[in-house]
């Protein structure tokens, strides 16, 4: 073993300097995807960091203004005020909604025999791969009576006349997030039906031996606290989406909504950033989406650990 | 009596399970199924609606004449736009297999390392990228703007090629599925005197096959819906997903090609997931977070 531990340069006992010498190979095979990385994804977000500081219009250098940025975000802009709100309910309800339904239908499918449970996955997961699908919605949530949500209410008599619902402010968010929620079936979806694939079948057996007496007492003592890494990474992408609603709202709300009724964090920026050219105000709203973002993930990372403990 | 009972209910198919229970969770299904299915469904019929139908009073959800008038709109519609549609074709295909094929490469030629050996600053690197992703690109828009401009690479391929080699999805799966693969295959591999090279490409690379063919779809997924649109001024570079787009925002008139648009643009992706589903299914069942 020893002699292993000197072949794969794994001898802890060298400095750190022969340490990084020997594994000279291993950094030559970083380097280009770390290069890459660093150049399209650590430098955007430091800079984004530091611009959200300055008032910047590209043509011009960037000038420091210290917390101006924020000051003005959080004191004097009433549409941001607004978008951090809906960005909140979105996250709040479609976060942990999607994440247990990506639960709850992963479970249900892997009860189903190979053949169907492959082809109800391919039904739940197509949605959030099928790119802007999610426009047919428009023709479902027309505003006049060709809208087929409004020729079936009035069919059945349920209403008079057909409503404007995408430029009715109750009803925007409403809408948006049943459309979220019906793309949000993506790469958790995934990890949960493979993960659930993943257990060893023992477990189950062991389980029942011990007196484990239905499905739903399976899920909780088996399934969940073995497939807790599973759980953690769905998470992170189901939080993150949430927190990335912009499309969706553009399409089927408008940019800018009624009364912002559908604006979001991301909407926001790209408001500042592509139209109105203020590159240190977007940065700072691109910080705060980054620090949401990511605070959001760490905090649920260490409720997940608690699962099954 | 007790043992005997037990190993009945081990044996049988069906361990712990009451038939209300599955009675209920069909129905329950079945209801959640059609609320997915059903404007995939609308995607798929519009397309086959003669344009009479589409803008119909009541609204259905089904032809009552289907005809491929829609597919001839479409394609009378792409001959005779200003930039061949094989041409729009040719740019999504280098820029797709362009970015798929060097994320693929790169990213499981990093992930080896991050994967199997032990070398200072493995840990902070694999961060790093679990860091990455954790946010969207929205947040590094801007920045990745000014920084494709400073290389001089916008208006160019590469604007859209180079960014998505640095993927970070891609490489945090593929070295959670490289995590796996038995020491010893490495070991032996050491003994025989082969480089670290050698041992990525020719060890390490046919036994991830399924997570290469996962990178590739996710990439595909990613690249796909990108009509270029922030990068490319130049018409004859433009992806088809921008000249499909433009055909959508056409008006009324072509509602008729819009609808067999929309229904190209949801089936490709649709269709490399179906040819892949089980390879995806075996990656993602690495892909847990462990800490």
């Amino acid at each position: 073993m020893k002699k292993m531990d000197v072949l794969l340069n794994r001898n802890y006992e060298w400095s750190l300097y022969n340490r990084i010498r020997r594994n000279k190979a291993c950094y030559l095979m970083l380097a280009p995807y770390f290069i890459l990385f660093f150049l399209f994804t650590v430098l955007p977000v430091l800079s984004s960091i530091f611009l959200s500081f300055t008032t910047f219009n590209v043509l011009e250098p960037p000038v420091f203004t210290g917390w101006d940025n924020y000051i003005r975000l959080f004191l004097d802009d009433d549409i941001f005020k607004i978008a951090i709100k809906n960005t909140l309910v979105f996250a709040v309800i479609t976060g942990p909604i999607s994440y247990f339904m990506c639960l709850l239908f992963a479970w249900i499918i892997n009860e189903f025999k190979p053949r169907v449970r492959s082809i109800l996955t391919l039904i739940f997961y197509a949605p959030s791969i099928s790119g802007n699908a999610y426009l047919v919605w428009n023709l479902i949530l027309r505003g006049d009576r060709y809208g087929l949500l409004n020729g079936w209410l009035m069919d059945l008599n349920l209403i008079t006349q057909p409503i404007v619902w995408m430029k009715t402010e109750k009803y925007v968010m409403l809408f948006l997030i049943i459309v979220q929620l019906w793309l949000s079936l993506g790469t958790g979806f995934l990890t949960f039906i493979a993960g659930l694939q993943t257990i060893d079948r023992s477990l189950y057996e062991a389980a029942a031996v011990d007196g484990v007496k239905n499905r739903w007492q399976e899920l909780w003592y088996v399934t969940l606290p073995s497939m807790r890494p599973q759980l953690m990474f769905g998470a992170v992408m189901q939080i993150t989406q949430s927190f990335a609603i912009a499309d969706v709202s553009i399409n089927l709300a408008g940019n800018p909504s009624v009364n912002y009724a559908g604006a979001t964090i991301v909407t926001h920026l790209m408001d500042t950033g592509s139209i109105r050219y203020e590159m240190g105000y977007a940065s700072a709203i691109a910080t705060i989406l980054f620090l949401l973002m990511v605070g959001t993930n760490k905090l649920a990372q260490r409720i997940l650990r608690k699962v099954g403990e | 009596m007790k043992q005997k009972r037990i190993r009945k209910r081990l044996t049988h198919h069906s361990l712990n399970r009451s038939m209300a229970g599955n009675v209920m969770l069909f129905v329950f299904m079945g209801i959640c199924g059609v609320f997915m299915a059903a404007p995939l469904v609308l995607i798929i019929s519009n397309a086959f609606k003669p344009l009479d139908e589409l803008f119909r009073y009541p609204p259905m959800l089904f032809p009552k004449n289907p005809s491929m008038d829609n597919f001839s709109d479409l394609v009378v519609l792409m001959s005779n736009s200003w930039v061949p549609l094989t041409r729009y074709i040719l740019n999504t295909i280098i820029i797709v297999a362009g970015g798929t094929v060097g994320h693929v490469i790169i990213a499981s030629m990093a992930a080896y390392p991050l994967a199997k050996r032990d070398f200072p600053g493995r840990k902070l690197l694999f961060n790093i990228v679990v860091l990455s992703i954790m946010f969207t690109w929205q947040v590094t828009q801007i920045p990745n703007y000014l920084i494709i401009s400073k290389l001089g690479i916008n208006n160019t391929y590469l604007a859209l090629i180079l960014p998505s080699f640095a993927f970070g999805l891609g490489l945090y799966l593929m070295k959670q599925f490289m995590e796996q693969l038995p020491d010893s295959m490495i070991e032996s591999a050491v003994l025989d005197g082969a480089g670290e090279f050698r041992i990525y490409w020719s060890i390490i690379m046919p036994n991830v096959k399924p997570a290469w063919l996962t990178l590739a779809v996710l990439q595909f997924q990613q690249m796909w819906g990108n009509t270029g649109s922030t990068f490319l001024r130049n018409e004859e570079l433009k992806p088809l997903q921008y000249s499909l787009q433009q055909i959508i925002n056409g008006g009324p008139a072509r509602q008729g090609a819009a609808a067999v648009v929309t229904l190209i643009i949801a089936a490709v992706p649709i269709l490399f997931f179906i040819l892949c589903q089980s390879n995806i299914i075996e990656t993602m069942a690495t892909s847990g977070m462990k800490d």
